[in-house]
């Protein structure tokens, strides 16, 4: 048997354009948010508090990116935030960097496989495998990203910049209670990324703190208010 | 009849089965000849048919060609062995050797085809082709043994391709291609590395459809595994025929 | 046909999840069969002439037009391991994904209809030919460059393998690609005739044994 020749451009159909705002049945798809950063600098156990605190008021999915294991999406497993089917491995062939900015099509079949399996959803949160400070989310795969360092990672990360410190939409500076431990002068870490980033929002977190993820969570609520709007 | 040309032999052995009426499996149809001959004999289980196809003449040698076709009727059971192993020689004809072996088995028939090793020996050149055809609902079990070389020699060029239909579509097709003068690779670590026996077995049962079994290792270089219908793969490899032989008997001995 | 649309659907870049395959490779490593680039050559040219020979038919055969479901069940005829069947789904609804944006065709949105979690990655390379306005011997032959120089890209980060030994790798083996090419186009056009079972099967146990082990490793730098 075979097929014409006929090549009318049409988008319609299962998979279509990556970024679209839709589903294919014109439902409003979940908001995707992006949490990248360096290894160690808690980026699972911020994806993990925030499903905590947001999985009462919202329909969640998580993907993470491993660099070689399953053991983020073990340990969100283990920790239970989510039910297993919420959460999803892509595996990125040691190369974790690429699979969310220079070739997003595991992340994108994972976020529309879960809000076909598990949907609808609110919030899908992507999370990168332990990266360089020069990882960023493709903009075809999420619509806002939290970069995550932390004071023990050097107080002059901030200063240095970087894609991830200059221009994710919301950069979170982790572990601010180890910073008596570790030397790290948080006022200037404070100032030199507000220098980096003008206008955009920087969170001084710990999450064994008091305040814990709540700032985070807020900002990922006003993000969700303007996608729905 | 036995064609003797200047280009080898031609030989041809038919079998087929069909439901007695009686419980029991009838061979209305029992024919072989020259290095194909056939036996009837005395069936394991009561409503089984046992044939045995014995080697007559040493073969096939280059040149040759025989085809062995066997089909099993709506309720008949036909099992299937070999007296021994078949050696693919060298011969005084020009050219390679073909054998091609021709199964089909209708719904609730039941083929059970078991022969010993096909072994290639040093400077042979030989084309295997098996074409089975299922219908749904058909069972089968089908093994096929290929030792490269006999005991310390080089094998000879071997082709093997062995192809399931069930319903008219493609169940399974696959081609084995070893020996001199194969394609690049054959023995490199994507293919045999070295392992001189290979075999595969087949098993289709219609309950399948329901539950077939889970993929599962056996061993470094042997796994069963669920093809795209109610059937499932065995394939080994290993350093001789028998330990080839005692993996493969594992393996259907786990199926029940 | 145009030579610049050959190498957009060639490159090694093109966004369609090729990067986190090893072909092979690594479960090759892991047992010792891959130690160098001796070792990739031979698994290289093994991989060609067997998987490879075959997804290029497929591939061939359909960027020829002909019937992609079809295809997609000889694809599965052909491979025996359901990790690798899953693989091939997988890697091909990546690259539908992309073909459809980088090639907007009917095609391929029908393809895409028929086969909502994948048809088989060559099947879909073929149609994805036909959209960029490539033909037979184009879609072999991205078919078999990815299937070499794919594994050979995994080698260098699984064994931190000299990039310049496996780039010699893959250089040496260009003329036997084209061998494969030749022979797939070949298939591909009987085939277009006497039906999809003149596609080549050639096949390689241990890449069928070989994914079925990875599928179960815990830990692994690839998807297979």
């Amino acid at each position: 048997m075979h097929l014409d020749h006929t090549h009318p451009h049409t988008h319609d159909g299962p998979a279509a354009l990556s970024a679209d705002a839709h589903r294919p049945d014109g439902r409003r798809r979940a908001l995707r948010i992006g949490l990248g950063g360096p290894v160690g600098s808690g980026k699972t156990a911020t994806v993990a508090a925030l499903c905590r605190a947001l999985r009462d008021e919202l329909s969640l999915a998580v993907v993470t990116n491993d660099i070689y294991t399953r053991e983020d999406a073990e340990f969100l497993l283990r920790e239970a935030v989510l039910p297993p089917e919420r959460i999803t491995a892509v595996e990125t062939g040691a190369c974790p960097h690429t699979a969310i900015r220079d070739d997003i099509s595991a992340n994108l079949e994972a976020v529309e496989e879960l809000e076909d399996e598990v949907g609808p959803l609110d919030l899908i949160l992507v999370e990168s495998g332990g990266d360089n400070l020069t990882a960023t989310f493709s903009k075809g795969l999420v619509d806002a990203q939290i970069f995550v360092i932390d004071v023990a990672g050097g107080d002059d990360i901030p200063r240095k910049g970087g894609p991830g410190v200059t221009t994710a939409d919301l950069l979170v500076i982790n572990k601010t209670d180890l910073a008596p431990y570790v030397g790290s002068d948080l006022a200037r870490m404070a100032a030199d990324a507000k220098a980096q980033r003008a206008e955009l929002p920087v969170v001084l977190q710990s999450l064994r703190g008091e305040g814990g993820v709540t700032a985070v969570a807020q900002w990922v609520r006003e993000r969700l208010a303007a996608w729905t709007a | 009849m036995t064609t003797a040309t200047t280009g080898g032999v031609r030989a041809t052995a038919r079998i087929s089965a069909r439901a007695d009426g009686r419980g029991g499996t009838a061979l209305p149809v029992l024919e072989g000849e020259g290095p194909l001959a056939l036996r009837r004999t005395r069936a394991a289980a009561g409503d089984e048919a046992r044939v045995m196809l014995v080697g007559a003449m040493s073969g096939p040698l280059g040149g040759d060609h025989f085809t062995v076709a066997a089909e099993a009727g709506a309720g008949a059971r036909l099992h299937v062995g070999s007296a021994a192993a078949t050696i693919a020689l060298p011969g005084q004809a020009k050219g390679g050797a073909r054998y091609d072996v021709r199964l089909e088995v209708a719904a609730g028939g039941e083929l059970r085809w078991l022969p010993e090793q096909l072994i290639s020996a040093a400077g042979s050149e030989l084309y295997v082709t098996s074409r089975i055809e299922l219908a749904p609902g058909a069972r089968l079990v089908f093994r096929e043994e290929q030792v490269l070389g006999r005991a310390g020699e080089e094998p000879g060029r071997l082709t093997s391709r062995l192809t399931v239909r069930l319903g008219g579509r493609p169940l399974y097709d696959q081609e084995v291609a070893c020996g001199p003068g194969a394609p690049g690779g054959w023995d490199g670590p994507a293919v045999l590395a070295g392992h001189r026996a290979l075999g595969q077995v087949i098993v289709v049962r219609p309950e399948f459809e329901e539950r077939v079994p889970e993929a599962r290792l056996l061993g470094e270089c042997a796994a069963l595994t669920p093809l795209a219908g109610p059937a499932v793969l065995v394939t080994a490899l290993a350093g001789d025929a028998l330990r080839l032989r005692r993996l493969l008997d594992e393996a259907l001995a786990t199926l029940g | 046909m145009t030579r610049a649309a050959l190498l957009v659907l060639a490159d090694g870049r093109f966004p369609a999840g090729g990067h986190a395959h090893s072909g092979g490779a690594e479960a090759a490593v892991k047992a010792g069969r891959i130690t160098g680039a001796s070792g990739l050559e031979s698994f290289c040219r093994g991989r060609l002439h067997t998987a490879g020979l075959v997804s290029a038919g497929l591939a061939a055969a359909a960027a020829l037009g002909m019937d992609p479901a079809e295809l997609d069940a000889a694809a599965d005829a052909r491979t025996p391991s359901p990790a690798l069947r899953g693989v091939a789904r997988r890697l091909g609804r990546q690259l539908m994904r992309a073909a459809r944006v980088t090639w907007p065709s009917a095609e391929l949105d029908a393809l895409a209809r028929q086969f909502p979690k994948g048809a088989h990655q060559p099947v879909v390379l073929g149609v994805a030919a036909r959209a960029a306005g490539l033909g037979a011997e184009d879609a072999a032959y991205c078919s078999v460059y990815e299937g070499v120089s794919g594994p050979a890209t995994a080698t260098v980060r699984l064994l931190s393998l000299d990039p310049f030994d496996a780039t010699g790798v893959v250089a040496r083996l260009a003329p036997e690609m084209d061998l494969v090419v030749g022979r797939a186009v070949e298939a591909a056009r009987r085939a277009v005739h006497d039906g999809v079972d003149v596609l080549p099967a050639a096949s390689a146990p241990l890449l069928e044994i070989g994914a079925e082990g990875h599928a179960g490793w815990a830990v692994r730098l690839f998807a297979s």
